[in-house]
């Protein structure tokens, strides 16, 4: 089986290599590389990837520059059409800035830059990403970012939670996130945005393989459509 | 034309950077700091006429944040000859 995977790269993504290698250790496909100045995507994409860094350089807000960006066009055109699609730490905020996820994401609640390797617990294993899951595991993810903080009104609050799209929680306070929520997905449940990095936890020797089975997921996911 | 953007965040979001300098306020010894809040400023030259509407647009398409941000604009006038 092939997968037919992108990962898009800004200028300052930092992430879009390891992203790539995840994907094709995974999959055993090499996904293409889409730069995000391009103002189409390949042809048939099983899955698209928008990997973490610091897009512009977090100019104005994290993620804003980026999504904004001719790519970003037909990324969202792709999400509405069905295509699965992963933000991964500065992906995330890139998903919101675009509309494509509720919410925002602030300056961590106690303003450091925070990277370690975080308990999240998978709050839904229903959905594309997260199927390989346990319903409530406990897995270990690291996470990167300054600007994690997860902030929606309480009524968006109430009604992500309430439809099953807060896909993954932190197990233990993080970042001053709302609900400590660490990842969401949009209302057809094709988009997950999230601030930990499944890609740098794919091997044992780094530390974790619990980010295997998010990749593991989405591929199949396909295989049994 | 001059236009300002003040562009803060919304009454009720935490402004975790402003309840750090709130501190450092404190530390420094002053007194009767109620709140600090933290936002941000941005200038444009425009070319005269520039429509409210665009101005408006500019905003909320990408200056602000809708969701945590509130905007306001001042017109500081026709640009001087440099």
């Amino acid at each position: 089986m092939s997968f037919r995977a992108a990962v898009i790269t800004f200028p300052g993504s930092n992430c879009d290599r390891d992203m790539a290698v995840a994907i094709e250790k995974v999959s055993g496909t090499a996904p293409l590389r889409v730069w995000h100045g391009d103002d189409a995507l390949p042809q048939g994409l099983d899955f698209i990837a928008l990997p973490g860094g610091f897009s512009y350089g977090d100019y104005l807000r994290s993620g804003a520059m980026a999504s904004r960006s001719p790519i970003m066009k037909a990324v969202v055109k792709a999400a509405e059409a069905g295509v699965p699609v992963l933000g991964v730490c500065n992906g995330f905020q890139v998903l919101t800035e675009a509309g494509l996820l509720p919410g925002a994401l602030m300056r961590n609640a106690g303003q450091n830059f925070i990277c370690r390797t975080m308990p999240l617990t998978v709050e839904n294993n229903q959905t594309l990403f997260t199927s390989a899951y346990e319903a409530g595991e406990t897995i270990h993810i690291p996470v990167a970012h300054h600007d994690g903080n997860f902030f929606a009104e309480e009524a968006t609050l109430d009604r992500i939670e309430g439809d099953g799209r807060v896909a993954l929680r932190y197990a233990e306070p993080c970042n001053g996130s709302r609900r400590d929520i660490a990842g969401i997905l949009n209302a057809s449940g094709n988009v997950l945005g999230m601030m930990p990095h499944p890609e740098r936890a794919i091997e044992d020797v780094l530390g974790s393989s619990d980010g295997r089975h998010m990749f593991e997921s989405v591929i199949g996911s396909l295989v049994s459509a | 034309m001059k236009v300002r953007i003040l562009v803060r965040l919304k009454p009720g979001v935490l402004d975790p950077q402003g309840r750090a300098v709130h501190h450092s306020l404190e530390g420094l010894g002053f007194e009767g700091v109620e709140d600090v809040r933290i936002g941000r400023v941005i200038e444009m030259d425009l070319a005269d006429g520039t429509s409210d509407a665009a101005i408006d647009d500019m905003c909320q398409k990408l200056l602000a944040n809708m969701v945590i941000e509130d905007y306001s604009i001042e017109k500081l006038g026709q640009t001087e000859p440099a």
